[in-house]
């Protein structure tokens, strides 16, 4: 059937895929790598070694860094161009520009890391990034944004497919959020420093409405278009319910973006703001459940199949921590739990449940669906894929299991009074009783970084016996 | 208008989704710009701001501060709880962060939070705590930052970084006219030390009569940055106000 639409060359432009999707899993090991190293540093300081550039502070925007913008960003990329060629059935849009997008997108991972270790530092969470780099991300945005659209505009399909709804969603929104936290006024167009246009209150409300949203659009929406592509495939089944794809779709967009000062409860941000957030946040349990439901419901009738297939058991246990940590979540939005969680590691457990259960997995599972698809061959083993599955299984758990424990610990010992009224622990013993947790949580995410070591192996492998001849991928298709 | 309409037209989507996405930003980001109660009235009796813009050298340490990343394990934002009023002090106040380009109020508390933290300790505690954690606090997993001691203040841009935050907003002075709305604004002693064309000077000032470090022959980044620690926290005198008055901003 494809044959139809082949003008010239290869029917689909893989080219740019297969280069995201290798530096995927070389960022996502990196970034994992760097995670556990300073998760170690935690639970044994002396590994910051009195090296400026290995510091847990520089070291740890590298982390997030280069798992959320290196790993995250490129299997969106890579997946979003999938998806939008076969959705659209035609030809990504603008070859050149594709191709700009992914050597632009690498020298950014590259670039802020660099930044990073060297003490160039805009201060904002998950934007550290100095306005050179910012200025370059702005720039291969909206190159992308033009692929993206690009392709939309000319498919030969009339509907425009559901992932690709929420793909667009991400890039507008990603653009939106990108341009307004990072205004700032460099010293001079020869240094890398700059300082934040904003200032105190109001600087405050753009980083969380700007981080809140990183969740909201970068590691959620556009996951939720990955999984509105992959599981009906993986599956064989279509989505479970147009109407409620929708519904939620229209929801997740509005809602999301009110919801970020909850990050700012109890702080000097006005109440009616931060309560709004809390309002919006519990409401957003709704659209986010209906997408798990519409995720999870697709595989009603093939249940079986999580039995055979390591690949579907990762998109569903991905759609499980999706559900769980969007129940958390709204949950730790409320004022008075958020007066316990806030400034402690349940947190950090909260983010890595949505980051390693939901994120992560799913992307695992869409990439070795789309691996042997790209090589025109079979995946090297799937026994491998298998022990991937359960290395990352132990390891996401580990981790939010010693997370909960310290934080609400932490939360717990903070806020102990002795009988006399006074504060009964010190910060220190506070922090002396995390110590088994930190090696714990370590020790989790190590489990995590194997998988994804073995996941690498087996890429490399299929790769190898793969095959990118263009006029194969015609006849195979 | 049905759905069918907006999946078949990806202009419709594009309209459709970026007023989805905009609406929370204009409900609840750009009021706080406009609402004057945003951010507290704090003066003295006789009219004066207690919250002024930090010093050159401050603003250096705080620099240092943004550059090894301490914001990611230390808070500077204490909550209104019994808790926190006994471990760090009052509750911080909007306006104490009003000239923090960028804010650093932090999420997370690996270590204390410092929104008060100016005064509480000596000089020489914060130098050898910051060259050697282990040392002061044996159960702190702070790594050691003994380069600090070591390295020289850069003061090669040190105007260019307080004409960029002029930029941005803050009331450090250029011309006699500033110079004068300053000194109505904070008084004159402060005034002098906002005076962009005598901030190497100031700087210099400062941190040979405050001696951060233990150490009158040089200017080290530790300096600036125990200058920066030991400042925060301190300019609202929260005596000369009732106990109610902050609370009516909130």
């Amino acid at each position: 059937m494809a044959t139809a639409n082949v003008v010239t060359g290869e029917q689909y432009n893989y080219e740019v895929i297969r280069k995201f999707t290798i530096m995927t899993l070389v960022w996502g090991a990196v970034g994992m790598l760097v995670g556990v190293y300073i998760a170690s540093e935690l639970a044994f300081p002396f590994l910051n070694f009195d090296i400026p550039y290995i510091t847990f502070g520089r070291l740890r925007p590298v982390h997030t860094g280069a798992v959320i913008f290196g790993f995250g960003g490129s299997a969106l990329f890579a997946t979003s161009y999938y998806i939008v060629q076969r959705t659209c059935q035609t030809r990504l849009f603008g070859t050149g520009a594709a191709n700009f997008t992914f050597w632009g997108w690498q020298a950014i991972i590259v670039l802020a890391a660099l930044g990073d270790v060297l003490g160039h530092s805009q201060g904002r969470e998950y934007a550290e990034m100095e306005w050179p780099i910012d200025l370059l991300i702005e720039v291969v945005w909206v190159t992308y944004m033009v692929v993206f659209i690009g392709t939309l505009m000319r498919r030969k399909q009339p509907h425009i497919y559901v992932a690709n709804w929420f793909y667009l969603s991400f890039i507008l929104a990603t653009a939106l959020l990108h341009t307004f936290n990072n205004l700032a006024v460099p010293i001079s167009l020869f240094s890398m420093k700059s300082y934040s246009l904003f200032s105190g209150v109001q600087d405050a409300m753009t980083e969380w409405w700007y981080g809140h949203n990183a969740v909201g659009f970068f590691l959620t929406a556009a996951f939720l278009g990955m999984m509105y592509y992959f599981v009906p495939k993986q599956a064989g089944k279509p989505v479970y319910s147009y109407r409620l794809s929708i519904v939620h779709f229209w929801a997740l967009s509005f809602m999301y973006m009110w919801a970020g000062a909850h990050h700012l409860h109890w702080t000097a941000v006005p109440d009616w703001t931060s309560t709004l957030a809390a309002t919006f946040s519990i409401m957003l349990l709704l659209p986010s459940w209906g997408g798990m439901i519409n995720g999870i419901m697709t595989l009603s009738g093939a249940w079986d199949k999580l039995r055979t297939d390591p690949i579907m058991r990762f998109l569903i246990v991905a759609l499980s921590f999706y559900g769980m940590s969007t129940f958390e979540g709204p949950m730790m939005s409320l004022k008075d739990v958020n007066a316990l969680s806030h400034y402690t590691d349940w947190t950090v457990g909260h983010v890595h449940s949505g980051a390693l259960g939901w994120v992560a997995m799913i992307s695992f599972g869409s990439l070795y669906h789309m691996l042997p698809r790209l090589w025109n061959t079979e995946m090297h083993s799937t026994k491998l894929i298998n022990v991937h599955f359960w290395l990352a299984t132990i390891g996401v758990l580990m981790y939010i299991t010693a997370m909960w424990i310290s934080g609400i610990m932490q939360g717990l010992m903070w806020r102990a009074f002795d009988d006399y009224g006074n504060l009964q622990y010190s910060f220190a013993e506070s922090v002396a009783a995390m110590h088994p947790f930190y090696v714990m949580r370590a020790l989790g995410g190590a489990f995590f970084l194997a998988g994804m070591v073995v996941m690498c192996y087996n890429m490399a492998m299929t790769i190898r016996k793969g095959n990118t001849d263009g006029s194969l991928a015609v006849a195979a298709a | 208008m049905k759905h069918d309409k907006i999946e078949r037209n990806v202009g419709w989507m594009l309209v459709m989704t970026m007023l989805a996405i905009s609406a929370g930003g204009l409900v609840e980001v750009v009021p706080l710009f406009f609402i004057k109660d945003t951010v507290e009235t704090v003066k003295t009796a006789d009219g004066r701001d207690m919250v002024r813009p930090y010093s050159p050298l401050e603003q250096r340490g705080r620099d240092i501060y943004i550059r090894e990343g301490c914001f990611l394990c230390h808070s500077q934002m204490i909550r209104p709880f019994r808790d926190e009023a006994l471990r760090y002090g009052h509750y911080s106040l909007a306006a104490e962060s009003k000239y923090d380009h960028p804010f650093q109020w932090g999420s997370k508390r690996t270590g204390p939070d410092l929104a008060r933290v100016g005064g509480k300790y000596s000089n020489d505690w914060h130098v050898q705590h910051l060259t050697a954690p282990r040392s002061m606090v044996p159960e702190s997993v702070m790594p050691n930052y003994p380069w600090l001691l070591k390295t020289n203040l850069d003061l090669s841009d040190l105007t260019l970084r307080l004409k960029a935050l002029r930029t941005t907003g803050v009331p450090y002075s250029e011309t006699q006219a500033e110079y004068d709305r300053n000194v109505k604004q904070f008084g004159e002693e402060v005034a002098k030390t906002l005076h962009i064309p005598d901030a190497e000077k100031n700087l210099v000032a400062q941190a040979q009569a405050g001696n951060y470090d233990n150490n009158k022959d040089n200017i080290s980044e530790m300096d600036a940055l125990v200058a920066y620690l030991q400042v925060l926290g301190t300019m609202v005198d929260f005596k000369q106000f009732d106990d109610d008055y902050f609370a009516k901003f909130r």
